[in-house]
């Protein structure tokens, strides 16, 4: 139900921690209810322009609740405001796992 | 108990995450920290040349300390460009925008959208959050 998409350098969850949000490589997403995670290559990482307004679309229609990365441009901030979709800034070198590991802990 | 430090508005964080310098003959391996407050205390006076008493208001800061912070900025840099240092940025005691929170263990900043009633933090579950804009 609640979906969590963290930024992401790799594919695996020993990958880093991606700080930019739609240049990232790859979104890792992470149902936080069953701590399943999967991995999405980042299609718009090498668009000329709009690559964050794109990539805040594409989370959109994906019905994404929270999103964890570095740091959102001020277009893809606008429109995940409009769209109640919850934005979190880390400004850690971390892991996938060590992120994944901070959440589920109660 | 010290006073507790007034958040500084930031109209818009720094566009890099530091400056280093090339050519360097002794390496100096050091790095300057420069707050976002201190980066917007230097755009606004040496780049959009206001006078510290409009820079002061749109900080949401008193002038005597706006002049302090473009102080340590100014004073940042200088060490910075002599002893041919690193500069990174860091976010200070800076706030951007509204419902933007801090959470004061784990130094996360999120947004909580009006669709979420929980008052915690995204990534720690810490109730220990505090709003950004004061």
């Amino acid at each position: 139900m609640s979906k969590t998409v963290i930024t992401s350098s790799g594919n695996t969850l020993t990958s880093k921690f991606d700080k930019r949000f739609g240049r990232a490589e790859f979104f890792c997403l992470l149902d936080e209810a069953t701590g399943q995670t999967s991995f999405i290559a980042n299609e718009f990482k090498d668009a000329n322009h709009g690559a964050g307004t794109k990539a805040a679309e594409f989370m959109v229609e994906q019905q994404v609740n929270k999103i964890i990365s570095g740091d959102f441009g001020p277009k893809a901030k606008e429109l995940l405001e409009k769209f109640d979709v919850q934005m979190v800034i880390l400004q850690e070198e971390l892991t996938i796992q060590a992120i994944v590991d901070r959440i589920s802990k109660k | 108990m010290a006073r507790r430090i007034s958040p500084r508005k930031v109209v818009a964080p720094p566009s890099f995450i530091g400056f280093k310098p090339y050519g360097v003959i002794t390496e100096n391996t050091d790095s300057v920290e420069l707050l976002y407050e201190e980066y917007e205390a230097l755009k606004l006076a040496d780049y959009d040349i206001m006078n510290h008493q409009e820079a002061s208001k749109l900080m949401g800061i008193s002038r005597p300390t706006f002049a302090r912070i473009y102080e340590s900025a100014r004073r940042k840099i200088a060490l910075a460009l002599v002893e041919a240092r690193e500069i990174k940025t860091s976010y200070g005691n800076a706030w951007m925008e509204k419902n933007w929170f801090v959470c004061n263990d784990c130094l996360a900043r999120f947004t909580i959208p009006k669709n979420i009633t929980a008052r915690t933090c995204p990534v720690c579950h810490s109730f220990n959050i505090a709003l950004l804009n004061v």
